[in-house]
């Protein structure tokens, strides 16, 4: 096997020439839209996808969005500003917090979490989290994390019908995003951009018909080290790129890492690799720093997280394939590769 | 008490009727629940609330590992540990 330290190593000119081409390719002929709409949060990977398809269509084909609610962090617009205003793209801000609470978002989220923590206040801080994969076998379970004002947490496992009102409020906030997004879209006759890039898209790390949903999704095949050598081939703010990846969707800070991972994403990157390339698990343990008891179990979770997640990758299922229309799909897909 | 027959079908007719939704799957007492798929995360948690429930428990969160929940033998042999100790 190479050397571990290739695997990941991209050649980034040659990537970002391949999907420049292959976005304008997609967006223009394959879609047949004038421009792109980009949520940007200020993290990297849709402070890529914004660099990549400002490099494809020209910036006077750009809108970025930032899409703040009640609980994102004060940073996140003030960095999507920061990366509009390095790309010279038009940026809207909208705050979708009136749209949440008239759905009740805040309200749900708030009653999921009192039947855990009945002293939770309106201005205490939430989050869920894993504990980490490498300590033990440990089984998959979240835990809620809540902060007082004066600085005072507590964590506790969190109850099924707890969890899943948490989630489905959460949720909300990302469909209520793709929502908006898509309502500039139609306005403009744009196309939307999905931002995963593969450890999110390979491991289910999304919200159907939410941050899953899109036209195009041009890192989603790039691993999370890798984006981060594109960002810098980019040239995409130092801020921007030394920024710890975070969810942006609870009150209190949370890393990717610890709602979902469990491992920092250079480890992960390895393990997915060295799994996906039926590397030895003792020489993955070596490049990632890890035992090879450490690389079994995250190569286990890895097949666990597709399984559990495969649903959010498939279209409505019919009782009857409706071959005209599927033979156009796969035409249409066979189409947009081929630049 | 509870012997430990009882426990094992206390919890294998929970797996059967909330998790095995393909009537031709057959559920085997040693089969890793977990490494095939008839539990995911959110089936584990609604699996330990129901334990915890039935058999009036607290499991600690050191706890929860797959050693005590992988298979239906090992989820028996663990109940039945703690409520031994009750």
């Amino acid at each position: 096997m190479n050397d571990p330290m290739n695997w990941l190593k991209l050649d980034t000119k040659q990537t970002v020439e391949k999907i420049i081409k292959t976005i304008h390719h997609q967006v223009r002929t394959i879609l047949r839209k004038k421009g792109v709409i980009i949520a940007v949060s200020g993290g990297i990977d849709s402070s890529v996808c914004a660099a990549l398809c400002t490099k494809a269509l020209g910036k006077e084909n750009i809108l970025a969005l930032s899409l703040p609610e009640r609980d994102s962090s004060s940073d996140s617009i003030r960095l999507a500003q920061q990366i509009a205003g390095a790309l010279g793209v038009k940026l809207q801000i909208v705050d979708i917090a009136p749209i949440l609470k008239g759905a009740r978002c805040y309200e749900l989220q708030l009653e999921a979490i009192r039947r855990v923590f009945p002293e939770y206040g309106e201005d205490w801080k939430h989050k869920i989290s894993l504990p980490s994969i490498l300590e033990n076998d440990r089984l998959n379970l979240s835990f809620l994390t809540v902060q007082s004002p004066d600085g005072e947490s507590k964590s506790s496992r969190i109850p099924l019908q707890a969890y899943h009102q948490l989630i489905a409020a959460t949720n909300l906030k990302q469909r209520t995003r793709k929502m908006t997004e898509y309502l500039f879209a139609d306005q403009l006759n744009y196309a939307v951009c999905g931002t995963p890039n593969r450890l999110e898209y390979d491991q289910g790390f999304f919200v159907k018909l939410g941050d899953g949903s899109a036209d195009f999704k041009p890192i989603a095949h790039l691993y999370k080290t890798q984006v981060f050598q594109l960002a810098e081939a980019l040239v995409i703010p130092e801020e921007i790129r030394k920024r710890t990846p975070t969810t942006d969707t609870f009150s209190l800070p949370q890393t990717q890492e610890e709602f979902y991972f469990s491992l920092p994403y250079g480890q992960m990157d390895l393990c997915l690799y060295g799994f996906n390339h039926n590397i030895p698990s003792a020489e993955v343990a070596r490049a990632a720093n890890l035992t090879s008891e450490q690389v079994e179990r995250i190569f286990k979770d890895i097949e666990k997280k597709r399984r559990a997640t495969i649903a959010l990758h498939l279209p409505p299922l019919l009782i009857d394939v409706v071959d005209e229309i599927n033979d156009i799909i796969q035409s249409t897909v066979r189409l947009s590769k081929e630049v | 008490m509870i012997d430990q027959q009882d426990i094992q079908k206390t919890v294998r007719d929970f797996i059967q009727q909330n998790f095995i939704f393909d009537p031709n799957t057959a559920l085997v007492n040693d089969e890793s629940l977990l490494g095939v798929g008839i539990i995911d995360s959110t089936g584990v948690l609604e699996l330990i609330g129901y334990l915890e429930e039935k058999f009036q428990l607290q499991f600690g969160d050191d706890e929860l590992v797959a050693e005590n929940f992988d298979t239906i033998l090992k989820i028996t042999a663990f109940l039945q540990k703690k409520l031994d100790k009750q």
